[in-house]
């Protein structure tokens, strides 16, 4: 028994007022969904019922387009850039000033740790407002042409994950190259998104500019589909994204995919271990591993395999399971009952396939969806735990014995999203990730995020580049 | 061990150790900073914090008297509050020894050891012979703790068999009659891998204690600095099931800053080392905002500065 038990420290959640239910933000008004249909939304830490949320269907969705084309041609892409830039600056402070309450928001529909969703979800997506405030007024510089062009109105699905953050990625860039966004939020967290709808109205952004439409996937599909879109922008699984990738073949749509990864995070025998060990902690733990970059698939070299798990394990008895209003709580809940069902369905094919599981011993509260800390050791290339993205707190373990192995092993997988390199010996880490085949590669760090770094995958982790001068470019057409 | 006292040797193991990545260790340092302790929690650490403190005076201006007034605040900090515990020791230069061990004998503090600073604190810059003279000052005066310094110099220089050797000189001297703290002053050893390799050295020299800092020199127990010390204890007692204690010392001023202390103590070494016998705090202003933070979790509200005393 430790002495030193913290006591709870929860974050308050009398900042946060959330209604009773939510309807559809279109052309800058709040409007009942033509469907007249609501779905429930809870809190996945306790299974509560948040708000009920506006089910949108194909009608709804072609308000929007039509409000979104509108605000474009008459608004948006006559006003003068330096004007746009205006906007996304207000915006920015906006989110700056109301931090807390969509941090709070973010922990109670997510379920992620409110020390998360406070110091690095909703800081990195205000920061991802003013970095493309910037860029506005300056796209002559972005690399495609002296007078780039907007692709006019752009439909925006993002998942649960990162809600608000993705929102950000997704929307900044959009409006700073002066197009206009018909978003629709994961069918879990829709609550942030509707916040911000409230942020457009207090930062007068024009309406219709940003139009958010909320449902399952069906609405997603409707946004797709819709002619009136121009370009697709999707982060979420490679299965869906394939589908869309389908469905746009032929049509004038342009898309931007940010898709799944099962990366490597690969640990060389001169890396700094104790630092390795937090890397990897971070890596797979951080936001219960509900991350498309995760550092999935460690790597280890052989000869200090034992010592690098020893110390894993250490480490991650200190890791704290629980309320994620807790400040003090570094795991918090899975998102949804579904998706503990497929990291529950994964961690037992590990188990049937030879693998063998730790997991950190935490208590597991009695209501909500959570998953404790595990890793597999003994996992090989052909196990579906070191092939397939579980999007959970679960760590396959494998060794090398060479750098090249190393490569080669990190390399063999459909995914390459990113990687990880830890060493000591500055050229061992030049020359793998010159060598690796994914879009980020941290060296002797994890799960780095700037809205000046372009992010994105190889291979089936996706098309094209969000964040920095790459990501800018991916919402423009070049001119001559 | 498989190590012997050649400076070859020593260099050797040395140079296993992992590298630190100074990086990585500001942001997990940062991070444990920002544990929220709070209630039954905080009362819990505030005490603890108080057991474990070295209550020091280590100025040029000491005199019997100002050493009696601390010693007075070691056994009762607060006399209007008899839960309040006892601090873990009292710290002085060698000539105040003997007035503080008197003084702790005669208001019921016995069971409170004197920590003397020795070999030429702080720089350290003397002859053996000189440390070795101090060093027993001490002891004979009646310090049951020797804070020694190491030769940074020495060290620096790469002259690792030096600095070893006149540790396990002075831990001869101390022998049962003294623990030994070793001071490896981490502000003038600057990086953090020569923060680990110094702890090593100490470790395997015979130190029962590594301390961070004389609190002469800026930077001290800053908290990179003590969670790598506090993983090269950890690690150091899963090679030789020996546990070695921590002490940081220099700019711990706040009861915030020392609850931070104990977060990274318990995360990082592990709840085993929660106790005086494995850490300390070298600190003199720290323990009138502990006794205020105290007093703020009995009555509900902040005291004025004005009730806790000044000596």
């Amino acid at each position: 028994m430790n002495p030193f038990e913290y006591s709870p420290a929860l974050e308050s959640t009398a900042i946060v007022e959330i209604a009773e239910r939510y309807n559809l933000f279109i052309d800058g008004k709040f409007v009942t969904p033509k469907s007249g249909k609501y779905f429930p939304t809870i809190n996945p830490a306790n299974e509560k019922v948040l708000a009920k949320i506006a089910d949108a269907n194909a009608t709804d969705v072609d308000l929007a387009v039509g409000a979104a084309r509108a605000a474009y041609s008459k608004v948006w892409s006559k006003m003068p850039a330096a004007e746009r830039g205006k906007y996304l600056f207000r915006i920015a402070r906006i989110l700056q000033e109301r931090a807390r309450e969509f941090a709070v928001l973010e922990t109670l529909d997510n379920g992620k740790p409110i020390r998360e969703s406070r110091d690095t979800d909703i800081p990195l997506a205000a920061a991802h407002f003013f970095y493309h405030a910037g860029w506005a007024d300056k796209l002559q510089y972005a690399g495609v042409g002296i007078q780039p062009r907007p692709y006019g109105v752009v439909g925006q699905i993002i998942p649960w994950n990162f809600p608000m953050l993705m929102l950000a990625w997704k929307v900044a860039p959009a409006l700073a190259t002066g197009n206009t966004v018909v978003l629709k939020p994961a069918e879990t967290t829709s609550l942030t998104a509707l916040l911000f709808a409230e942020v457009c109205q207090q930062a007068e952004l024009p309406n219709g500019v940003v139009n958010i439409v909320t449902g399952a996937g069906v609405t997603g599909a409707d946004i797709v589909n819709h002619p009136g879109i121009d370009k697709i922008a999707f982060t979420g699984s490679t299965e869906v994204g394939k589908l869309i990738a389908t469905s746009i073949a032929g049509t004038k749509k342009s898309a931007t995919l940010e898709l799944g990864g099962k990366a490597a995070n690969i640990i060389f025998e001169d890396a700094a271990i104790d630092e390795a060990v937090e890397g990897i902690v971070n890596g797979i733990f951080f936001n219960q591993g509900h991350v498309c970059c995760a550092g999935s698939r460690l790597l280890i070299q052989e000869n200090i395999h034992d010592e690098v798990i020893e110390k894993l394990k250490v480490r991650m008895a200190h890791i704290r399971l629980g309320n994620p209003l807790d400040k003090n709580t570094d795991i918090g809940a899975i998102n949804s009952a579904a998706q503990l069902a497929k990291i529950r369905e994964l961690v037992t094919a590990g188990g049937a396939e030879g693998a063998e599981q730790w997991s950190a011993p935490c208590e597991i509260p009695g209501e909500g969806f959570w998953f404790a800390p595990t890793i597999f050791t003994g996992v090989s290339q052909t196990h579906r735990i070191a092939r397939e993205e579980i999007f959970g707190p679960v760590l396959s373990v494998l060794t090398f014995r060479t750098p090249q192995e190393a490569v080669e092993k990190a390399n063999n997988t459909p995914y390459g999203l990113s990687a990880g390199v830890w060493s000591e010996k500055g050229s061992k880490i030049l020359w793998t990730a010159s060598r690796l085949r994914a879009g980020v590669i941290w060296a002797n760090t994890f799960n780095k995020f700037d809205p000046a770094s372009p992010f994105g995958g190889y291979k089936e982790s996706g098309w094209g580049r969000e964040g920095g001068r790459h990501g800018l470019t991916a919402y423009l057409k070049a001119s001559n | 061990m498989i190590i012997d006292a050649s400076e070859g040797s020593l260099k050797s193991f040395l140079k296993t150790l992992p590298q630190v990545d100074e990086v990585g260790v500001h942001a997990r340092a940062a991070m444990l900073g920002t544990r929220s302790i709070k209630t039954t929690s905080k009362a819990w650490a505030i005490d603890m914090a108080i057991s474990m403190m070295d209550l020091t005076t280590l100025e040029g201006a000491d005199t019997p008297g100002k050493v009696r007034a601390i010693c007075a605040k070691a056994v009762r900090p607060d006399a209007t509050d008899l839960s309040i515990p006892s601090v873990g020791a009292v710290c002085v230069y060698n000539d105040m020894v003997g007035v503080a061990r008197r003084t702790l004998d005669q208001i019921g503090g016995s069971s409170i050891p004197v920590a003397a600073v020795a070999t030429a604190f702080p720089s350290g810059r003397a002859s053996y012979a000189v440390k070795a003279q101090d060093t027993m000052d001490a002891i004979n005066a009646g310090a049951a703790e020797i804070d020694m310094v190491i030769d940074r110099g020495a060290f620096l220089s790469g002259r690792y068999g030096e600095v070893f050797a006149e540790i396990v000189k002075i831990k001869e001297l101390c022998g049962d009659k003294a623990h030994l703290k070793v001071i490896l002053e981490t502000g003038e050893l600057v990086t953090l891998d020569n923060v680990r390799k110094a702890s090593y050295l100490a470790m395997l020299a015979g130190a029962d204690f590594i301390k961070t800092s004389t609190g002469k020199v800026v930077p001290a127990a800053s908290a990179p600095v003590v969670y790598v010390m506090l993983e090269a204890v950890r690690d150091y007692y899963s090679m030789t099931q020996t546990r070695i204690g921590v002490k940081p010392a220099g700019g711990i001023r706040t009861t915030k800053d020392a609850i931070k202390q104990l977060v990274l103590v318990n995360e990082v070494a592990g709840p085993e080392w929660l106790s005086p016998r494995l850490f300390r705090i070298g600190a003199s202003a720290l323990l009138n905002d502990l006794l205020l933070q105290r007093m703020k979790m009995r009555d509900g509200y902040y005291a004025s500065p004005a009730y806790v005393t000044l000596d």
